[in-house]
């Protein structure tokens, strides 16, 4: 077979397509980007590197800007202030909007009726596309994937290498195809896919792989079903994750402000097309996940691969490292996780704060009520994510059950904007990080997806939410 | 800002044994409000070296005033995973580390730690488990060589990507690299 003819992956096709100077022994590959997405507290440090060296941004017209990891979730006070944690956080504001301005970046500002997190608007705007290669300094970038997009995050002077060049050194990592066999079963998302994948795997196992998720499982959920889903590839270590585009993704595309359009649309469709792996590609590692076995997932631990069901029990510890996590969390071994009360619930992050998630713990949540003790916060991933959820009525359910109902941002799923938990809380979170300390000192979290983020809530312990699901028999009793 | 070049680090271990030891440990998100990259040591594993509003804790193998001698930090499995955050390697190179030895080290920080003169060493899991039972011990890093060697005679070899040892053996300027190919650049816009 001639190597024109090798039947490539999707990731393969994404690369070729991007590489300008070919990777040698001596030197990784220069890779073009076709999207940089840019945030507050990532960035400072590359716009200082740049002034140093006298260099331009060499393509803003391919680079985004928004404000979310410091920005304050809660309205500006009487005095017409925005209630800052810190002044070095509304520095770090003042900072991107400067470098923006200077630079002639187009900057989703704080009254931007677009603003949001970076990986919820990127999305929503029609930035990502398939076929793109994405980079924000940030993680969780992967959830770009989700589009056929080859997305991955870097460290700042990584960013600044972008901003100068418009390109990123890299070595071509090897690839994983993640399968995931079978049909969900009922009240079963994408959060619990991701868990249970990365509780499979571990959380090193995507450790130097870009990773495809497949498989009849992954095709049939929602965009941002695939958006959560790749977003937690780097919670395995994957920076890259993502997911063959289809009709779905397309659908999802057409018509947004920055989507193709008119023949535009037509041309690009055509590429997309093209870009799924061909039959026969080669991975250098396959995984398969039996997707119909998924439960409602929990974490138990301070690692996300500390997973499990959460109508089950806490496991025994068998390592030093798997006891430390188990006192810190304070689970008792071999006992059901139901006996595990619940201090607050966070349901927002880029991995869970789009329109789908919060009709799913809405529809846990109306017409009950949060139980005593517990603060819930429900933060919109985005302007466009809360005036959809308002415009159908879903803050007031929040807002009756006795949450929270806030403005967009990152909030508590890194904790640097003043929303965090106490010293000793159990925090129920729909983020993708359960770190000590991540959302707040000695604050010990618990991943999960947002029906049992809000089942946790109005139950106040740890619970399955299949009994919150199944119609009005739980309701208000 | 170029990295001081690394040839040849010789200094004593600070064993932190923990797997998973994730980028919120090293430096906690509340110091991420900076907007320079000065001055991060004072938050590097803050949590595990503080009780709370600047009082030491009693318990931790740091030493309050930095790494001094101690610059080379050996960890368990998979350190550094988590987020981006370049803090990370800026905040350990502010405390006075200059090099992190484990048996596997996370993409993003491996990276992020190269490209500031912190250099990720990657072992054999055989040896790697000796020396985190051997805290506070002289290792000899020879990034020429890309070996370890102890005074007690462990030996390993490890490896790095060719790129980021030369940049840090030759001063090379990864930027620099990048600009050097500006025509190249030029025509695959061109061509698209
Ligand atoms: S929501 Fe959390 S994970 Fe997502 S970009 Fe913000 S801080 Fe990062």
């Amino acid at each position: 077979m001639t190597d024109a003819a090798r039947p490539r992956s999707l990731f393969d096709k994404l690369w070729d397509a991007h590489v300008v100077v070919p990777e040698s022994e001596d030197s990784p590959a220069i890779l073009f980007i076709d999207l940089h997405l840019v945030h507050e507290v990532t960035s400072p440090q590359a716009f200082a590197m740049l002034e140093e060296r006298g260099l331009a941004v060499r393509r803003p017209d391919c680079t985004q800007a928004t404000l979310d990891h410091s920005t304050p979730t809660l309205p500006a006070g009487a005095d017409g202030r925005l209630p800052y944690a810190t002044e070095a956080a509304e520095k770090q504001v003042r900072q991107l909007e400067e470098n923006c301005a200077r630079h002639g970046i187009d900057l989703l500002g704080l009254d931007d009726p677009r603003r949001g997190i970076v990986h919820v608007v990127g999305p929503e705007l029609g930035l990502t596309q398939p076929g793109k290669t994405i980079v924000c300094g940030d993680s969780h970038t992967s959830t770009h994937g989700a589009f056929g997009a080859l997305a991955f995050g870097i460290g700042t002077t990584e960013v600044g290498h972008v901003l100068a060049t418009q390109c990123v050194l890299q070595r071509k990592p090897k690839s994983m195809r993640i399968d995931f066999e079978g049909e969900l079963a009922p009240g079963v998302g994408a959060k619990d896919m991701a868990l249970a994948m990365i509780a499979q795997i571990g959380a090193d196992g995507g450790q130097g792989y870009a990773v495809e998720f497949a498989g009849p499982a992954v095709e049939a959920l929602s965009m941002e079903g695939r958006m959560t889903l790749c977003n937690m590839a780097i919670e395995a270590g994957a920076r890259v994750g993502m997911v063959a585009p289809d009709q779905t993704t397309f659908d999802y595309i057409e018509g947004r402000e920055r989507a193709p359009q008119g023949e535009a649309w037509d041309a690009a469709l055509e590429r997309w097309r093209a870009l799924p792996s061909d039959p026969g590609a080669a991975f250098d590692r396959e995984v398969r996940v039996d997707a119909a076995a998924i439960r409602p997932m929990i974490t138990f631990g301070v690692s996300p691969d500390a997973a499990a069901p959460a109508g089950g029990r806490a496991p025994i510890p068998a390592t030093a490292g798997e006891r430390e996590a188990a006192d810190y969390m304070r689970f008792i071994p071999d006992r059901p996780f139901a006996e595990m009360a619940v201090n607050r619930v966070f349901i927002g992050s880029c991995t869970n704060s789009r329109l789908s998630d919060l009709r799913e713990a809405a529809e846990v949540m109306r017409g009950r009520q949060v139980a005593k003790g517990i603060t819930a916060l429900v933060v919109p991933g985005s302007e466009a994510v809360r005036r959809a959820a308002e415009a159908e009525g879903l803050d007031t359910v929040f807002l009756e059950s006795g949450a929270e109902w806030r403005l967009p941002g990152c909030s508590m799923c890194i904790a640097m904007n003043g929303d965090q938990g106490a010293p000793g809380d159990l925090v129920v979170s729909t983020s993708n990080r359960n770190f000590v300390g991540r959302q707040g000192k000695g604050v010990r979290t618990v991943l999960a997806g947002p029906a049992t983020a809000a089942a946790c809530a109005i139950a106040g312990r740890i619970v399955d939410p299949s009994d919150y699901l199944n119609g009005e028999a739980a309701r208000a009793a | 800002m170029q990295p001081e070049p690394f040839t040849r680090l010789e200094a004593y271990s600070l064993v932190l044994p923990q797997s998973n030891i994730d980028t919120d440990q090293i430096i906690p998100a509340r110091f991420l409000t900076t907007t320079s990259r000065e001055g991060l040591g004072k938050g590097a594993f803050y949590d595990w070296r503080y009780t709370g509003d600047d009082v030491p804790k009693n318990a931790t193998p740091f030493p309050v005033e930095g790494a001094g001698e101690r610059k080379i930090l050996v960890a368990g499995a998979n350190f550094g995973c988590g987020s981006s955050r370049e803090h990370a390697p800026w905040a350990l190179l502010d405390y006075g580390f200059r090099a992190v030895i484990s048996s596997d080290i996370a993409d993003i920080f491996k990276s992020n730690a190269l490209k500031n003169g912190l250099l990720p060493v990657e072992i054999d899991r055989t040896t790697h488990a000796k020396l985190m039972e051997q805290p506070g011990i002289r290792i000899v890093i020879d990034l020429e060589r890309c070996l370890i060697e102890t005074e007690h005679g462990l030996r390993a070899e490890f490896a790095v990507e060719p790129f980021a040892r030369r940049c840090l053996l030759d001063g090379v300027d990864p930027l620099g690299h990048i600009l050097a190919q500006e025509s190249a650049i030029a025509a695959f816009e061109d061509a698209r």
